[in-house]
């Protein structure tokens, strides 16, 4: 949603500080997931992670979330697709070329990640080109198989 | 500036060290020149001689011509091919490669078929949306974007490998570009994007249209302060404006264009106005050439090609200087022929 979206970015901080715990709870139930097995939580999880995620930033899931170095703007709402940074087309207004009636993802972006710690070094990483085959899965338990370093 | 070791045209230059192309574009720069660059607009034909005669209009006044890659979303003939043309008789063209019409395997695929054509220069685009262009019922494909476009092109040429890891057996030496714009929003962070860009192996920039030296000094600023201007030639985006009425309908119709009310407001008040939108054009390039860390412009002068040669020439920035063209040196090229 929309206005939802903006207010995620706005609270960017907030919503950073308590991915970050959540997501140290992922990697440290890491045994569970495993016992229970990755590939069965697939399907429950990523439905689970859609509804949240979509409601808050309007997710795509494209199953490799840059959420935290994004200021909290889902750069998969750009109709460019774009996750490197604003394109050159950005009206004076800050909204989008292609969708006038749209704040640039981008734009907000960089205002989201000004208040995150260390929003302002994570969004200058250039991210590598989406792996397409990830669409749909959950971008949860993959950094949790990978941060806890263990195979499913 | 004449090369010794000038070839015959349409067979690379010898590489010196330091460079990464075999082009006579990147020895411009990297000797210091201040360089220029134009803007070749696609035909929309099948002939060839179409592609040369719109070339032959900046014989002597550009160090490069760039081959736009269905810009604003318009079908025209491909910039691989019209490079492929232009390189065969020894021009140094600039291949624009867009993120919206091409997967990662057509991209990489056609920055090795450029390559393998003679291009030494390639300037890496995301692309315009496109509900831009004359097929807004078409795929955007954004499978790469701008950024990630140009780390695949310096993996191919210093890695020596596709994306997937398989190995090549000979690399594109190329000089890798791509483009920034920084008279649009957020503005504050227009260099910070030019250092992700710098990161990702841009060693040339071309800017969109610059009508605002205010705000191109505040981003050099900044980008001097992130201690940007050493690692790339700055090339800023210039171009004549026809008339009042066009600078208002660009500004309300091209995405991202900055134009300042003053700049419509005199050509509005001038008696010429086409000739006043080339005087002002005149004026912004001799202004950029004073800056520091600036390289180059970028003159973008869609549908006035023809005033080119004049806006370079009064505005004195080449010195002098001859860029090469075919024809331009006769007996350098017979002796070569001969011996």
């Amino acid at each position: 949603m929309y206005t939802l979206r903006l207010w995620s970015v706005r609270h960017a901080r907030g919503l950073n500080r308590f991915y970050q715990g959540f997501e140290r709870a992922l990697v440290a139930l890491d045994p569970l997931w495993r016992r229970i097995g990755y590939e069965r939580l697939e399907r429950p999880v990523a439905a689970v992670e859609r509804t949240v995620k979509a409601t808050l930033f309007d997710c795509k899931m494209c199953g490799q979330c840059v959420l935290s170095s994004t200021g909290m703007s889902c750069p998969m709402n750009c109709p460019k697709n774009l996750r490197n940074g604003p394109c050159g087309g950005v009206r004076e207004n800050g909204h989008c070329e292609v969708r006038p009636q749209m704040k640039c993802v981008w734009h907000q972006a960089v205002a989201g990640s000004a208040r995150i710690r260390g929003g302002a070094e994570a969004i200058r990483a250039v991210q590598p080109p989406v792996d397409r085959r990830l669409t749909g899965r959950s971008s949860w338990l993959r950094v949790a198989r990978e941060r806890a370093g263990g195979q499913s | 500036m004449i090369f010794d070791d000038e070839p015959v045209p349409g067979y690379p230059l010898p590489i010196l060290p330091g460079h990464t192309s075999p082009g006579r574009f990147e020895r411009i720069l990297r000797a210091g020149q201040f360089a220029v660059t134009t803007e070749l607009a696609p035909p929309d034909s099948a002939d060839p001689q179409e592609v040369y005669d719109r070339a032959k209009i900046f014989d002597g006044y550009v160090d490069a011509i760039n081959a736009t890659d269905g810009s604003g979303a318009n079908c025209h003939m491909s910039s691989v091919a019209v490079c492929a043309l232009l390189t065969r008789v020894g021009y140094a063209p600039v291949m624009q490669i867009s993120c919206r019409d091409k997967n990662r395997i057509a991209i990489q695929g056609d920055i090795l078929g450029g390559a393998a054509m003679g291009v030494c220069n390639m300037l890496c685009l995301t692309g315009d949306g496109v509900q831009a262009g004359d097929h807004p019922q078409a795929l955007p494909v954004f499978d790469l974007d701008s950024m990630s476009l140009l780390e695949t092109a310096r993996t191919l040429r210093d890695g020596h490998h596709f994306l997937s890891g398989r190995k090549l057996t000979y690399a594109p030496r190329v000089l890798l570009g791509a483009a920034e714009n920084p008279f649009a929003p957020p503005i504050e962070w227009r260099a910070d994007r030019l250092a992700k860009k710098i990161a990702a192996g841009a060693q040339f920039i071309q800017t969109q249209y610059c009508y605002d030296v205010g705000l191109l000094k505040q981003f050099l600023q900044r980008a001097e302060d992130l201690g940007l201007l050493e690692k790339v030639f700055l090339l800023i985006g210039v171009g004549p404006l026809r008339s009042a009425k066009t600078a208002e309908w660009m500004r309300k119709n091209v995405p991202g264009l900055h134009i300042p009310d003053a700049v419509v407001k005199r050509l509005a008040g001038a008696a010429d106005q086409a000739r006043e939108g080339r005087d002002l054009c005149i004026e912004l390039i001799q202004e950029i050439h004073g800056l520091r860390g600036v390289s180059g412009v970028h003159i973008m002068a869609y549908r006035q090609e023809e005033s080119v040669p004049e806006i370079v020439q009064r505005s004195g920035v080449l010195g002098g200087r001859v860029p090469w063209y075919p024809g331009r040196d006769p007996q350098q090229n017979s002796h070569r022929i001969a011996s």
